[in-house]
């Protein structure tokens, strides 16, 4: 598929850290109409996302095709410190998956 | 009102190509997530969404919760929301929009190590609240923030 997820992590004071995630997904809402063809495209969205911090999970996300595309997701996680490993797992209705990992800096 | 609509679509055409080739490589559509609320995601009222969820719809508007947007959405197809909250013990947040097609947008399923926000940007329809709910311990918390979706980005 087309670009990698991209995944940053910053620690802060007291050792909360800041994720950002951009997956590039087209988040097809099953609704829209292809202009030349007049066909129905088919929905093609991103359904979980799973973070895990260190292996153990933290977050999960469900998301419904209402979430835009290439869809952006931020939170934060307490208790972490430099070195950290987050990870981040994309998985969509198709059955099509993604995983992109950061070191916490 | 239209042009609403003209933007919407417009926005979505770059992806049609890349969803188009998507779908035809991908033609074996493995099993749903077995976790992922379907009923949930397609209800057509806010309140059996709620429900499908939580499986209650009492809710408490809390100061707790905070819904932070843009006051004027000039494109609907990328909205900026965060949900901040500060309840112990939260277990879950969700995003729901009452005008859009499908109410609820995202649904996220807390930890204790991460539980005091999360942004993510959503497809709005039209204008309208963007309601959180909020479940810490047995009781559903909410708040809402309103998004005013326009096309033109000299509204005031």
């Amino acid at each position: 598929m087309a670009r990698k997820m991209k995944v940053r992590a910053f620690i802060k004071d007291g050792g909360i850290t800041v994720v950002k995630a951009l997956m590039f997904h087209p988040m097809e809402t099953g609704l829209r109409k292809d202009k030349k063809t007049g066909k129905t495209i088919p929905a093609h969205f991103i359904q979980e996302v799973d973070v895990q911090l260190n292996g153990n999970k933290v977050l999960t996300c469900l998301w419904g095709p209402v979430v835009s595309k290439n869809p952006f997701l931020s939170f934060d996680i307490s208790d972490t410190k430099a070195g950290d490993t987050v990870q981040l797992t994309w998985t969509d209705n198709t059955g099509a998956s993604e995983s992109a990992t950061a070191t916490i800096a | 009102m239209d042009n609403n609509r003209r933007i919407f679509l417009r926005a979505g055409m770059a992806s049609a190509a890349a969803g188009m080739a998507v779908a035809a490589g991908l033609l074996t559509p493995r099993m749903v997530l077995a976790a992922w609320p379907k009923q949930a995601f397609e209800a057509t009222k806010v309140d059996d969404a709620i429900k499908a969820v939580y499986g209650s719809t009492a809710l408490e508007p809390s100061d707790k919760v905070t819904v932070k947007t843009p006051d004027i959405a000039e494109n609907g197809a990328v909205v900026s929301i965060t949900v901040r909250q500060k309840l112990p013990g939260a277990q879950s947040i969700s995003i729901l929009v009452p005008e859009n097609g499908s109410k609820l947008a995202a649904s996220y399923e807390l930890s204790k190590q991460c539980s005091s926000f999360i942004t993510c940007r959503i497809k709005m329809r039209k204008t309208s609240d963007v309601i959180a709910v909020v479940k810490a311990g047995d009781k559903l918390y909410s708040a809402k923030g309103r998004v005013k979706v326009t096309l033109g980005g000299c509204g005031g």
